[in-house]
């Protein structure tokens, strides 16, 4: 089929004039999401709705338990996963060889990435509640969302490593050093911005997930702030399920709200992982 | 006296292709000697075989010995560290670590676990003095390294790999992106190494290499096919194909 | 300067040994941290297996593979689970793509650098998303909307998860989709433009194609995504497990394998037979995410193949 130049232009126009607004239709849509919630949570947002217990059947009062269980959650998952992840990446990018047994390796983190976020829970469930007898506790519901966060934090912190010019490495080598004391002093402070924003969009996910706590460590409702690791805890994304579907009678102000914090704490995570990289790009000396 | 031995070296890559064939070649102390040839003949090969930098390679030495002093570099029991430290490093880009000008020099200190600070503070003017570099950074050494112009930055590389005062300083086309007054700065400097340190360079090109050979090593496609003075060589080469390179024939 | 090239035993300095042993630890933890991926994968799938096989004893193969799940009298047919899982992926899947296309090929084709500095950092804040809030908008906004649009008894059907999975899905499309746009070379566009191609014939017949592995990949994983979703398709499909039989069920509720588990895994006694289905629905869902995740992998692998071969 020839078209001519005349015929073919308007092809094109037609063409970029619904890609541009297929695409423009979604960023508007994501961001009148997020709009949306802003306006209708924002009216929920005081003093006492942050940092005070709730009562009357959640009906009244705050949601202080759900955002400190949430930030333990994040903390302890942080605390297992951001070690062991790192030392993973570190093993891909600076000693794996390329053989059969790094190849195995990247698949089990490809699929890791890939189970559902339920299976997950049902695995911490069976290993972490019950096996190990923790209980459905903030130690349970942290391991979980640990091996869940795991593939991200490898893949997003091997990828930086991999961006340190290998020059820095040889270089480091070549004036006597060992390759622990060239990832020590050179590789890992060059990696690090782009270290920290995966752990952070890793945690991120960690934080917002619902699935892998229901049956590892999410409580419906507690009277008191947990105390222990061994303590069961409320957590934000669990409690937005529980009063938008379970609580019959709730009000609509209340689950706005919940979802407002919810979605401050992800989106602040976001933002200041976005700020690390910037800022990492700018000074980077390569 | 010879500072280097290579004995019947030969090295091949892991996929079986031959870099290096049956190398023998003796590098005189307190000497500048070039290794020349055109690319792809295996000269930075050898270079890194000496410091075992080869190491991080996929290459697999298939027979021979480099004996520095005596001893045999390849022997697998060796602290290649140690041996790091006694052979320096400059390679063809210069490549300054992303830390301040001072910390690029102390560096090699910090690895070995050298923190005399008197000894640190002389050995750092004593070595961008080497390079001819003290009177430019002597008042900025503070200064992110990256800051430097290429001729400078590769002035520090050489300070650097002098740092520690090694025995044998290896440079792998160290002027290579370097402008004409740059290159002649870090010529000069070398004259005035090789009387402490034994020096090997493997030079851009062939005029570099005539310029500033005490020794001269041609290779061509992993031989080496012929050892001589530097002047004579480059004037009276005895082989055909030295001959033919030198003028310009090939590479 | 003293060195001892060759150290004897005796000669071997004590600050030399120690970091050789420090080394050598270092290097050795660090090793088992690399293996840490392929232990948690085993010990996932022999915990899935552990609970959940022992359900084909205890539930004859005939009524697991029936279409009645009703736990408490014991019908544990899984098949209306499976077919809600198919039926909501398929909408979102027709729904994502498209759009994820389109976006990804604007982003990565079309879009001046200024738009793209704006649209890529907000599509990030969509695959942020907590999927409980998506779920939330879900019942609160986009169900009453379905309900008095189809004029339907129920906004909470297989047709609002399908859309909410669909935008799940979206950024996964999009990034990894531009991602393989990105990395066609230069040099293949340039010379389509050489030769008189418009812009868009370009995108359309070099750039596309010449991503189409990586394109691949990311509709695949973006299946997987869907698939593997919880908390949104729990709080919009309206939970009944019904067959869907026809193009109607897309306006009827449904019910998710995983949303399954979910809402009934916290209410069962731990051994029970119920708790056995719940795990061995699990094996299922670990298997498909197995299948989806070796397929995208292999369409990356290939294309590197090729690439090396051209080069070698």
């Amino acid at each position: 089929m020839k078209l001519s130049s005349k015929q073919r232009m308007l092809v094109q126009n037609l063409a970029f004039a619904a890609m541009s607004l297929i695409a423009s239709l979604t960023v508007i849509f994501i961001v009148l999401i997020v709009v949306y919630i802003v306006s209708m949570g924002a009216g929920a947002i005081s003093f006492e709705f942050i940092f005070s217990m709730p009562y009357d059947g959640m009906r009244s009062g705050g949601i202080l338990p759900a955002i400190i269980g949430t930030f333990y959650l994040t903390l302890g998952t942080a605390a297992l996963a951001v070690p062991l992840g790192l030392g993973a990446a570190i093993f891909l990018s600076e000693y794996a060889p390329d053989n059969q047994m790094t190849r195995i390796i990247r698949i089990a983190i490809t699929n890791l990435s890939g189970i559902p976020s339920v299976v997950y829970g049902l695995f911490g469930l069976g290993l972490f509640v019950l096996f190990l007898q923790l209980g459905t506790s903030i130690l349970a519901a942290s391991m979980t969302l640990a091996i869940m966060t795991l593939p991200v934090i490898i893949s997003t912190a091997e990828e930086a490593l991999r961006t340190v010019p290998q020059s820095f490495r040889v270089v480091s080598i070549s004036l006597g050093g060992t390759r622990w004391q060239t990832i020590r002093k050179i590789v890992l402070p060059e990696a690090m911005p782009g270290i920290l924003t995966g752990v952070i969009l890793g945690l991120e996910r960690a934080a917002g997930e619902t699935a892998p706590i229901m049956f590892t460590g999410a409580a419906f409702f507690l009277p008191q702030l947990p105390t222990s690791l061994t303590d069961a805890t409320m957590a934000l994304p669990y409690h937005l399920f529980v009063i938008s579907t379970q609580v019959p009678g709730m009000p609509i102000q209340i689950q706005f709200g919940t979802a407002l914090v919810l979605l401050v704490f992800v989106l602040g995570m976001n933002l200041i992982a976005s700020i690390i990289r910037s800022r990492a790009r700018a000074k980077r000396q390569w | 006296m010879d500072k280097i031995v290579i004995e019947n070296f030969s090295l091949e890559y892991s996929d079986g292709t031959e870099s290096l064939r049956e190398i023998n070649l003796r590098i005189p102390a307190n000497q500048l000697t070039v290794l020349f040839g055109p690319a792809g003949g295996g000269k930075s090969t050898l270079l890194r075989s000496i410091n075992r930098l080869n190491d991080l390679a996929d290459v697999k030495v298939t027979q021979g010995k480099i004996l520095l002093d005596g001893v045999n570099v390849l022997d697998k029991k060796l602290d290649t560290n140690n041996l790091r430290r006694k052979v320096g490093m400059v390679f063809a880009r210069p490549v300054v670590l992303p830390f301040s000008i001072r910390r690029n020099l102390t560096y090699g200190f910090e690895l070995a676990g050298i923190r005399d600070a008197a000894l640190i503070e002389e050995s750092v003017e004593r070595s961008l003095g080497q390079a001819a570099l003290w009177e430019e950074v002597k008042d900025r050494l503070d200064d992110p390294a990256t800051a430097l112009s290429g001729g400078q930055q590769q002035r520090l590389c050489l300070a650097r790999s002098l740092i520690q005062q090694p025995d044998v300083i290896l440079l792998d086309e160290p002027t290579s992106g370097l402008d004409p007054i740059s290159t002649l700065k870090v010529e000069n400097s070398l004259q005035e190494l090789k009387k402490d340190y034994t020096i090997v360079l493997v030079p851009h090109s062939v005029q570099q290499a005539a310029r500033i050979a005490d020794l001269a090593a041609f290779f061509l496609q992993g031989e080496l096919i012929e050892v001589g003075i530097g002047a004579e060589l480059f004037t009276k080469p005895t082989k055909s194909r030295t001959q033919r390179y030198i003028e310009g024939r090939y590479g | 300067m003293d060195t001892h090239l060759i150290p004897g035993p005796k000669k071997r300095n004590a600050k030399a040994a120690f970091s050789q042993v420090v080394e050598t630890l270092i290097s050795a933890v660090i090793k088992a941290m690399g293996y840490s991926a392929v232990v948690f994968v085993i010990m996932i799938f022999y915990f899935l297996m552990s609970e959940g096989l022992a359900a084909v004893g205890e539930v004859p193969l005939n009524v697991l593979f029936s279409a009645r799940w009703y736990p408490i009298e014991g019908y544990y047919g899984i098949l209306p689970l499976i077919s809600g899982s198919l039926l909501v992926t398929i909408g979102a899947t027709l729904f994502a793509v498209p759009i994820g296309l389109a976006t990804a090929i604007f982003v990565a084709e079309i879009a001046p650098r200024w738009m793209r500095e704006i649209f890529k950092p907000v599509i990030e804040i969509l695959a942020g998303l907590p999927s409980v809030v998506l779920g939330f908008i879900g019942i609160i906004a986009l169900a009453p909307q379905l309900r008095q649009l189809f004029n339907l008894p129920t906004g909470l059907t297989a047709l609002a998860g399908s859309i909410l999975l669909g935008i799940i899905a979206i950024p996964t499309i999009v990034s990894i989709a531009e991602d393989a746009l990105d990395g066609v070379p230069r040099s293949y566009r340039d010379a389509a433009l050489a030769i008189g191609a418009t812009k868009w014939q370009t995108i359309w017949r070099v750039t596309l194609p010449a991503a189409r592995s990586g394109v691949l990949t990311a509709v695949m994983l973006g299946i997987g995504r869907a698939i593997g979703e919880t908390m949104t398709v729990m709080m919009v499909t309206g939970n009944a497990p019904i067959v869907a039989t026809g193009l109607g069920a897309i306006f009827m509720p449904t019910r998710t394998m995983t949303a399954t588990i979910a809402a009934e895994m916290g209410e069962v006694a731990n051994g029970s037979v119920h708790y056995h289905v719940l795990f061995l629905i699990g094996i299922i869902l670990f298997l498909i995410s197995l299948a989806v995740n070796i397929i995208a992998s292999a369409m990356v692998f290939r294309v590197k193949k090729r690439a090396e071969r051209i080069l070698s």
